[in-house]
């Protein structure tokens, strides 16, 4: 069994953003940009699939600029066997991204996707269920737990209020959150290998998906500011203060 | 115009955070419309039909709508959706699970997370953990949109007396089966719905000491608990606790934050709350920005005295 796990380029999780002047996004030049924290938790969990033998093969796949090839990268670093790069300078949204993975799930025929829950940098948690939708399959999303059983994927997922349990037949698309696993650090040895392994790269148009965006952003502004309060010295100032003057108890 | 909300219910009871996505259905315009698609769900469908402001309920009854299955629920919403300009589900675990569905099938954009509606297809989310706020245009004609319940006050859940109509239930898929759920029962306020939420972080040191901790002060204020992602992935306070960027969301009128440095993340999930209380050692945390009253204390020694304080 094939797994394909797309992967996103985003804004390191430890970088605070800053607004343009202008309103027209985000200054992204010159920070650091690193792999989507719970994509990494995906190859973590593919290379372990592959490691204990229900999985033959892990293909990483990104979409996006140039760069998006030192995504992957990490991703062959970590373990991925190989990856393919749907190279583009269009702005992406999830409806195209999952647009662009069917037409790599009818050419790969995985018998199982696993990506992140959302992107940290846009927020969307949208993609991993949109491309289940586009190619009529089942799916798991928030996973904290996946088992191979019997053709069938056993995914315990993390829901409001606690955790339930799912069966859903392969193919399938899961994704991740965060205490799926814990992402093993990548070593120099395996940086190296992951530079001699193969990497497909693909435009758009050669896919046959039309990645025009469906949504405007029109500005982006700060956040409105919260001020630091006071400090109090003690824990009956603090309940003073919550009586009197905040009256919220 | 005519707008569709989708309830979330437990058959029996509709959930808060469906009354919220009800005053942001409210706000795009139109008639809104309730679907509930339940099993045995008739006492769901009432609850929807008395909530102020809802001009009809659609009720689809079938024994693969009991745990709300993304594959079932969106099929549900497909076979109605070309008769609606806006279909709204709450930004809560299973609104995110089905939305994206929808949205694909329908061919349209979806927006997430909204917490303002500016105009029928002009909308705020927050992105970057909260650190910008956009302003996002759909270009389609349904909009697809998840609503940030603190961003929108509850319709009342009383007052209204909307006709109920039934739906034909569409068929379950074979390809998913519900295999059974951990869902913690207990007698406080949930999570995201809470007025006063008091939240550990890792400072607490392990599950028991949270726990022995913790619970005076949430007992003493009828308070729901929180946990930072910390506390969380050290196994000291269970998963659906997280408050944060890729947890809950919460805005309470009081957050007590015992512990918690205050990661960008963490801030994320808490930092429109009303009153903001952190107390923590570490008089260079963070989260004593974001705070209105910052005790710098030991908490071990700080929510003791606390919990006889109040």
């Amino acid at each position: 069994m094939k797994v394909l796990v797309p992967v996103k380029r985003v804004v390191d999780y430890n970088v605070k953003v800053r607004v343009k002047s202008d309103g027209s996004g985000v200054d992204i030049a010159n920070v650091k940009m690193s792999m989507n924290p719970f994509d990494e938790i995906a190859i973590e969990e593919a290379v372990r699939l592959r490691e204990k033998g229900v999985a033959t093969e892990v293909i990483a796949v990104s979409c996006g600029v140039t760069q998006c090839q030192e995504t992957l990268r990490t991703a062959m670093a970590i373990g991925a066997d190989r990856a393919i790069l749907v190279e583009t300078s269009e702005e992406l949204q999830p409806l195209a991204v999952a647009k662009l993975l069917k037409a790599l799930v009818e050419k790969e025929q995985p018998g199982l996707v696993i990506l992140g829950k959302q992107a940290i940098d846009d927020d969307c948690n949208q993609t991993g269920q949109m491309l289940a939708a586009l190619c009529d399959m089942p799916q798991a999303t928030f996973a904290s737990k996946v088992e191979i059983v019997d053709g069938q994927a056993r995914v315990t997922r993390e829901v409001d209020g606690g955790m339930e349990t799912i069966a859903i037949s392969l193919p399938a698309v899961v994704t991740t959150d965060l205490r799926l696993n814990e992402p093993r650090y990548v070593t120099l040895p395996n940086i190296m290998k992951a530079k001699k392994k193969q990497m497909d790269v693909y435009k758009p148009a050669d896919l046959g998906v039309d990645v025009k965006p469906h949504l405007v952003t029109l500005k982006v502004k700060e956040p409105p500011q919260r001020s630091a309060g006071i400090k109090v010295p003690d824990v009956a100032t603090l309940v003073a203060k919550l009586k009197t003057e905040a009256k919220v108890i | 115009m005519t707008v569709l909300v989708i309830a979330e219910h437990d058959n029996a009871s509709i959930r808060a955070a469906t009354l919220n996505t009800v005053t942001a259905a409210l706000q795009c315009g139109g008639d809104v419309h309730v679907l509930v698609a339940g099993a045995n769900a008739a006492a769901a469908a009432s609850a929807a039909a008395a909530i102020a402001g809802v001009a009809k309920v659609l009720h689809a009854d079938d024994a693969g709508f009991a745990h709300a299955l993304a594959e079932n629920v969106a099929a549900q919403v497909l076979a109605i959706a070309a008769s609606y300009s806006h279909i709204l589900f709450a930004a809560t675990a299973s609104g995110k699970n089905i939305a994206p569905r929808v949205a694909a099938k329908l061919d349209v954009g979806q927006i997430s997370d909204i917490t303002k509606v500016e105009s029928a297809d002009t909308f705020e989310r927050p992105i970057y953990a909260g650190n910008a706020i956009a302003t996002v245009q759909s270009l389609d004609a349904i909009k697809v949109l998840t609503v940030r319940t603190t961003g929108f006050d509850p319709a009342a859940a009383n007052g209204g007396a909307a006709p109920v109509e039934v739906l034909a239930a569409v068929a379950a898929s074979a390809k998913v089966t519900f295999m059974g759920s951990e869902i913690a029962r207990n007698d406080r306020p949930e999570l995201t719905a809470a007025k006063i939420v008091v939240s550990g972080g890792r400072a607490l040191g392990s599950s028991e000491k949270f726990m022995a901790v913790m619970t005076p002060l949430a007992d003493k204020l009828g308070a729901a608990m929180g946990a930072s992602r910390a506390a969380v992935d050290a196994g000291y306070a269970p998963n659906d606790w997280q408050v944060g960027q890729t947890g809950k969301i919460v805005a309470p009128q009081l957050y007590v934050a015992c512990g918690i440095s205050g990661a960008i993340q963490h801030l994320a999930g808490m930092k429109d709350s009303k009153v903001i209380v952190a107390i923590n050692k570490d008089a260079e945390a963070p989260i004593f920005s974001v705070a209105d009253y910052g005790l710098e204390a030991d908490l071990f020694v700080a929510v003791p005295e606390l919990v006889a304080a109040l």
